[in-house]
């Protein structure tokens, strides 16, 4: 068999690679340069006149992407540090540890925009429970949803209770994975569940944190049902998120042109920023 | 043989005088939604539309969510398919995604729904898309009926695009059970040496509200407000700050435009009047319930509804819902006009016009129009002449979920309302309301023109911003109106002039 004949087994992968990934990011790229919009229904040319508007005059855009660094970091940290919490009370010896990890798992099997919709109804203001339990302890009200550095840790708080568990996922499927000696040395040498968990625990299970916290990373920061659920980017913009904001160009005001200007030029700076994160991470947490 | 000549005559008498409830019995078993009057003869009625034979076709509409709007439709193609024999599938969308689910289809030359429901205020978009509503229906005795101000709504410059099922208007909801009482109007006098009384102006429902917000005024319990008002960004709150900002802003010495000025396009929403407007907004944010700055449309409706407020307005919704049997303030609620102001802004001598002041407000509503490719355009539109037929509108409109409100004079009679067991005095002033702003001189229309997502959405956002205290009213309104400039540039000025002139003459009442 020469080399043509083994490029042939290759086309069917590389016709669904070509349809599923390269055809919409270039349609996105030539969309980008279009106006097309309600009054202009055409995919015509204008140039970088999109890029142009989004670097000199969006700063809408650029909070956005800021707010959504925040939110997507923090919730991040948040849910590696209960996820390893949770992963290490499980990953040891203790009663119910099955029902426990089943119950840890919860969370993630809901559905979010449902789920989103259970906590929007929790934090309403007047009419929720939380804030009439709160009362029945003498705390006055808060503005989970209406005050607007509050509503951005009332999306946290979603986001956390949602996909914790599979932080939890990944974080015990690698400790379940890890090597039993260092363990047993560090227990010879008298070493303290704090010291174990600082000079064994924690660097072996670096390599699955880093894939853990990319993953999440990449999730979070595509954060749109909880905000379009729970705040719809409010109050004022205070919780809107690049891919809202996107979304409500796009699909509310139907500048479609525009919004492919977004939406690549996000893609872009998503990917760039990412593989600084990985670097920065692996530096961080591997020690050679 | 006198004795039977007077059988017969009292036989035939009565055969004569009870046949049509006979006859409306017929549908009415078949169909209870129009139980209260049974069928009433007409070119849409149950008895016509079961003439016609759609055996074999398929009617494809695209609606609403259930209820509002959803409802009514899925309930009236339900009955269409049973008598005409067609077969209708029935599609329901979130509210924010009518516009799109259809416009794509549309801008692609495609046509997967015969029938597309959606906000009046997107004629200008969709028109060339749609059907024109043909000649035999627009002389129906059934659309003789639709008010001229829903008439011109449903039309470009004097083409029917919409086929009327819903009339819109903002009006002020109140608490009649607070407003009329004794105790509170001599509470009221002693607290701010002031009367309690409907509120004629934004500063006195303010004054109001502010009073009575955080207190259980109504002995149930539990704490009330004083107003509940779609405050949420996207979710349709530029049209509560455009009545807001009609007394201040909608001067009728100053014809020529509301939101620009015809003659130079120049936004005027960030002049005085509207800042105004949004300065009583802000203030609002005081006596709206806990949560309130993000009350929806169906938070609001709720909140008034429920009993929650003393004030509210916008759409019939929540009157209607207010007055529906089940509700715990059924037959305690009154309407009114949207309050006025004390002063108007003139934008031709720069300066304030002292004096009252009060311009109401007709806002979008629902809107339905027949796809230009569509292959079934003439069960298309029996489908609509059907769902707003008499006997089928006159159900609806007493149902508060079904979102579907007076839009014919016939609505405007006091009768329809009590049979549906509203008080009369009530229902006096809700047609009164609803009248006396079909007879106004200095109405305001929705914003039609091309882009007119992008306007309303860049004021709302920067309301919304003011609301949340990121920016002060005017800094908001400055970034709105710079931003209206941006979108003018890129529509094009022209464009955006010929479009809104349509709505201009309305106003100015020229059409």
């Amino acid at each position: 068999m020469n080399f043509k004949h083994k490029f042939v087994f290759l086309f069917p992968g590389l016709f669904v690679l070509i349809g599923i990934l390269i055809f919409p990011i270039i349609f996105t790229i030539r969309l980008s340069l279009s106006g097309w919009n309600s009054y202009t229904p055409e995919m015509n040319f204008i140039g970088i006149t999109n890029y142009i508007r989004l670097f000199t005059d969006d700063p809408r855009f650029w909070e956005s992407f800021f707010r959504l660094s925040f939110l997507s970091v923090t919730t991040v940290i948040l849910q590696y540090v209960i996820g390893f919490a949770l992963a290490m009370m499980v990953w040891r010896e203790i009663k119910f540890k099955r029902f426990f990890r089943v119950i840890f798992l919860i969370p993630m099997m809901t559905t979010p925009v449902i789920m989103t919709v259970i906590w929007r109804t929790f934090f309403h203001e007047s009419l929720g429970p939380v804030n009439d339990l709160l009362g029945g302890l003498g705390v006055k009200p808060i503005l989970w949803l209406s005050d607007p550095v509050i509503a951005k840790f009332t999306v946290i708080i979603v986001e956390v209770w949602q996909w914790t568990p599979f932080m939890f996922l990944l974080l015990l499927a690698g400790l379940l994975s890890l090597p039993r000696e260092p363990f047993l040395a560090a227990a010879i040498d008298g070493a303290s569940p704090f010291r174990k968990f600082v000079y064994v625990t924690f660097p072996l299970m670096a390599p699955i944190s880093i894939g853990a916290i990319i993953i999440r990373l990449i999730e979070a920061s595509k954060i749109m049902d909880t905000v379009f659920v729970l705040t719809s980017g409010g109050p004022g913009t205070a919780t809107e998120t690049s891919s809202f904001y996107i979304y409500i160009k796009g699909l509310r005001e139907f500048q479609m042109g525009y919004a492919a200007t977004l939406s690549f030029t996000y893609l872009v700076i998503m990917i760039i920023s990412l593989t600084i994160i990985a670097k920065v991470l692996t530096k961080l947490m591997i020690k050679e | 043989m006198k004795t039977i000549k007077t059988c017969v005559t009292a036989l035939i008498s009565a055969l004569l005088v009870f046949s049509p409830v006979a006859y409306a019995d017929k549908w009415s078993d078949q169909f209870p939604h129009i139980k209260a009057t049974g069928d009433i003869p007409g070119d849409c009625s149950y008895e016509s539309m079961s003439k016609k034979n759609y055996k074999g076709k398929t009617l494809k509409i695209n609606t609403h969510a259930v209820p509002v709007m959803g409802e009514p439709t899925a309930l009236h193609a339900e009955q269409f398919a049973k008598l005409t024999g067609a077969k209708v599938d029935v599609t329901h969308t979130p509210a924010g995604d009518l516009y799109a689910k259809a416009m794509v289809p549309f801008q692609a030359g495609q046509a997967p729904y015969d029938i597309v429901f959606g906000f009046s205020n997107f004629i200008n978009d969709w028109r060339r898309y749609l059907e024109p509503v043909p000649k035999k229906y627009v002389e129906m005795k059934q659309m003789k009926d639709v008010t001229p101000s829903h008439i011109g709504v449903a039309s470009w410059d004097g083409v029917m695009y919409q086929f009327p099922v819903d009339g819109d208007r903002h009006y002020l909801k109140y608490r009649k059970d607070v407003i009329d009482n004794p105790k509170y109007q001599k509470q009221y006098k002693e607290a701010t040496g002031k009367e309690l009384k409907v509120p004629t102006t934004w500063k006195e429902y303010g004054e109001m509200a502010a009073y009575f917000n955080g207190w259980d005024w109504d002995g149930d319990g539990e704490k009330e407000y004083g107003s509940a008002e779609v405050m949420k960004k996207d979710d349709l709150m530029y049209a509560a700050f455009y009545s807001r900002s009609a007394a201040y802003s909608k001067n009728p010495k100053t014809p020529g435009g509301f939101f620009f000025d015809l003659e130079t396009m120049k936004p005027l929403i960030n002049n005085p009047g509207f800042v105004e407007a949004l300065t009583d907004w802000v203030a609002a944010t005081k006596y709206v319930p806990p949560g309130g700055i993000n009350f929806g449309l169906g938070d609001e409706i709720g909140s008034f509804g429920g009993g929650q407020t003393l004030f509210s307005f916008s759409w019939d919704d929540a009157f209607v819902a207010a007055m529906q049997p089940d509700s715990p303030i059924n037959n305690k609620v009154g309407a009114a006009q949207l309050p006025g102001a004390t002063k108007v802004w003139n934008r031709k001598t720069n300066s304030w016009d002292e004096g009252f002041n009060q311009a109401p407000f007709f806002v979008w509503g629902w809107a339905v129009g027949v796809a230009k490719k569509s292959k079934e355009k003439e069960m298309a539109f029996d489908y609509l002449c059907f769902f707003a037929n008499e006997a089928n509108h006159q159900a609806d409109i007493g149902i508060g979920r079904f979102g579907v409100n007076p839009f014919r004079n016939d609505d405007f009679k006091v009768d329809v309302w009590t049979q549906i067991g509203w008080d009369k005095d009530i229902a006096q002033s809700y047609v009164d309301t609803l009248a006396q702003m079909e007879q106004s001189k200095n109405r305001v229309f929705p914003l039609r023109v091309p882009g007119t997502f992008e306007f309303n959405a860049a004021l709302a956002t920067a309301a919304a911003k003011a609301l949340a205290g990121q920016l002060s009213p005017q800094a908001a309104l400055d970034e709105a109106a710079k931003q209206w400039e941006d979108i003018l540039n890129r529509v094009g000025k022209d464009n955006v002039r010929k479009a809104y002139a349509v709505g201009v003459a309305m106003e100015d009442n020229k059409q």
